[in-house]
């Protein structure tokens, strides 16, 4: 069916500012993923998907800009002995990052593979993604496919002695950036990924994430503190049996988040979790959409996402387990659940469930609430000034969320940025 | 020390008096036990005392050593020394009780210009304290209330009132959904508190709480007031009469 003429219009205009890189062996992949892009269209205001969330600004030809912003807190994981590998403005920063070796695994820039005729990762690249397109389409993941010229593949080997940490910075207003990353996960192997900053004033990224039979992947990402930040994140993972894949997202700021994670289940006895904890105000958006597929058996997938809310900000939550009728044994749980510390917030939920096993345990929930008045009275009659009350209950709050994180000294980091944002707002 | 003055209060949403002027003195040192039957006032005291919103105080005072507690906040009367005893201690999933119990300490110290207590002087004291009214330590590291049973809410109630040692306590049927053998514990939680300064308020429904913690006097409330006040053997006639004859010998 040819496109609405708004919606071929606009995605022509965005095409036409984007220049395809040739040849390599990524080539291919590219001019498949342009041709996804023809055909469904860059996304639009009256798409099932895009109902909460304007993605005018994501899609327009050029980035609108948003200042940098400098404030005196060191990046969120500078204390954690990482292999640090440094994006400027979705560019490659080869003096500020680490020398890209390390035992159990192997990492390249996308860049330098580009040139290959060759390479693990023409397997995956825009595969994963491509198969994520189903049954919910998701353009501007396709985009990245085709346009991204920076990135990092991974392959993990083995259990690399440390994290490896992506920095993305944002220096410049008007940066328009996309990362696209590979990370292969080999049979038995496991790694830690940090991921920090605001990365640009737009910000595009697409991570292909293949886990082999017993790997496991963790991932922990913050996404700065820049408020005028525009991100739009997608996350394909396709897991093995007895894989684990465990994400976790820190949202505080930023004037339009959309996190897409797609999730397949494919090997027996796999497990994924994928949470997020975000706080705004004024004029935040955050979108978080999340799609898990079970087809094998006896899987677990938990969504956890947790949203604090004030001052008009608005939070939205698309989630969605699909059981196949294969998947059975599946334990599926989602919960969405935003506080609003005043009267002037939304919250959109929609969770989903499709079901066609019968023998699985699923649940869903989603809540959207004030502090509870019982609760901060019940602090302030022992003593605990009001406001230090409401804090503690909105760490409280946001509590499940950060404690999907396996690693207590990484939960303490992420819980301490957290309260700095509440004093900061007293 | 504390001292209540024809104190009237109603709810602030609906047209509903609760107290009717009430009055009331509590010397230092002295156990006050308030009796009576259901719906007569006697918990809307103890919330209005210690600050709970919802109800708007139309006359009377309070104060607590000539310090006005209508005008401040409740965290504010808990640092002036006021401490209430939940009948119905309230659940904070997500906040470790031992957490809460630090925070709390060392807001009233703060408040009162004092220096923080030290994690490891806390924790002593905390154990000492819990040792004694037989918490153990998972009780302390779970969220606050969250799964306890009756009898452990009201012991982490005692436990905070020892650790926060208030001048003036306050408590609310602290006696309901406890077992004979818990309600002793609570109890000698309690005597273990009275030093011959501090001043209780102990609101029960029943005289049983009250040959555990022997009163000094005992305060009949009916209808917003206090209708009669004796000794302890007020309390007996209560539990031998029922309330309907002090009812009736008033009206």
């Amino acid at each position: 069916m040819a496109l609405a003429n708004l919606k071929q219009t606009a995605t022509e205009a965005r095409l036409s500012e984007l220049t395809l890189p040739v040849g390599g062996c990524l080539a291919e992949a590219r001019r498949a993923a342009l041709s996804r892009v023809q055909t469904m269209g860059l996304p639009g205001r009256r798409d099932e998907y895009w109902k909460y969330t304007r993605p005018d600004t994501l899609t327009q030809a050029i980035a609108p800009t948003a200042a940098v912003f400098q404030h005196d807190e060191a990046p969120i994981f500078d204390e954690f002995d990482c292999l640090k590998i440094v994006f400027v403005d979705g560019v490659f920063d080869a003096e500020a990052s680490d020398d890209l070796q390390l035992e159990g695994v192997q990492i390249d820039r996308l860049s330098d593979i580009e040139s290959q005729d060759i390479h693990w990762s023409k397997d995956l690249y825009g595969v994963l993604e491509a198969r994520g397109q189903d049954p919910v389409p998701r353009p501007l993941a396709a985009l990245n496919t085709a346009f991204a010229k920076d990135g990092v593949v991974i392959r993990v080997t083995g259990k690399p002695s440390k994290p490896i940490n992506l920095i993305y910075n944002h220096q410049s207003e008007s940066s328009d950036a996309m990362l696209h990353h590979v990370i292969r996960i080999d049979a038995g192997a496991e790694v830690t990924v940090l991921e920090n900053g605001p990365a640009a004033a737009r910000f595009n990224k697409c991570s292909e994430i293949d886990i082999a039979d017993g790997g496991a992947l963790h991932m922990i990402c913050a996404q700065g503190r820049d408020h005028e930040r525009r991100a739009a994140t997608h996350l394909f993972a396709r897991l093995g049996e007895k894989s684990v894949f465990k994400c976790f997202t820190l949202t505080v700021n930023g004037v339009l988040t959309r996190n897409e994670a797609v999730v397949e289940l494919l090997g027996d006895d796999a497990v994924v979790h994928i949470a997020g904890a975000c706080v705004g105000d004024g004029d935040f958006h955050h979108d978080d959409t999340v799609f898990i597929t079970h087809v094998a058996e006896n899987c677990e997938s938990r969504q956890v996402f947790k949203k604090v809310l004030r001052n008009g900000a608005t939070g939205v939550f698309q989630g969605k387990i699909l059981v196949k009728s294969t998947a059975q044994k599946t334990d599926g749980y989602q919960i969405s659940q935003a506080l609003m510390l005043d009267d002037d917030s939304q919250f959109l939920a929609k969770p989903e469930l499709e079901i066609y096993a019968d023998d699985v345990a699923c649940s869903h929930g989603t809540t959207s609430g004030a502090i509870d008045e019982e609760a901060l009275f019940y602090l302030q009659s022992r003593g605990v000034p009001r406001r230090d009350a409401t804090n503690l209950l909105t760490l409280a709050f946001l509590a499940e969320a950060v404690s999907e994180i396996g690693n207590q000294d990484i939960v303490d980091t992420i819980v301490c940025r957290l309260e700095n944002w509440l004093i900061r707002r007293l | 020390m504390l001292n209540i003055k024809n104190l009237h209060v109603k709810l602030e949403d609906e047209d509903k008096q609760i107290l009717k002027g009430v009055n009331l003195t509590v010397e230092a040192g002295k156990v006050h036990a308030i009796m009576g039957p259901n719906g007569s006032g006697k918990s809307t005291l103890s919330y209005v005392l210690s600050g709970k919103g919802g109800y708007e105080v139309t006359d009377g005072s309070a104060s607590l050593d000539g310090q006005d507690l209508l005008e401040l906040e409740a965290e504010e009367r808990a640092t002036a020394g006021l401490f209430l005893a939940f009948q119905y201690p309230v659940e904070i999933p997500g906040v470790g009780n031992m957490t809460f119990l630090r925070t709390a300490v060392n807001a009233q110290r703060k408040a009162r210009g004092e220096d923080p207590m030290s994690a490891a002087d806390f924790l002593k004291e905390v154990r000492k304290t819990a040792k004694s009214l037989k918490i153990d330590a998972e009780m302390l590291k779970r969220p606050v209330n969250v799964g306890f049973s009756g009898g452990e809410k009201k012991r982490n109630e005692i436990l905070q009132m020892a650790m926060l040692s208030p001048k003036m306590c306050i408590l609310d049927e602290t006696d309901s959904g406890l077992d004979v053998d818990a309600m002793k514990l609570v109890a000698e939680g309690v005597n273990a508190l009275r030093d011959g300064k501090r001043g209780f308020l102990v609101i029960t429904h029943y005289q049983r709480l009250l040959d555990h913690i022997k009163p000094d006097v005992v305060h009949i409330m009916a209808n917003g007031r206090i209708i009669k006040t004796g000794g302890p053997e007020l309390a007996l006639e209560v539990e031998n009469n029922g309330y309907a004859g002090i009812l009736a010998e008033v009206e």
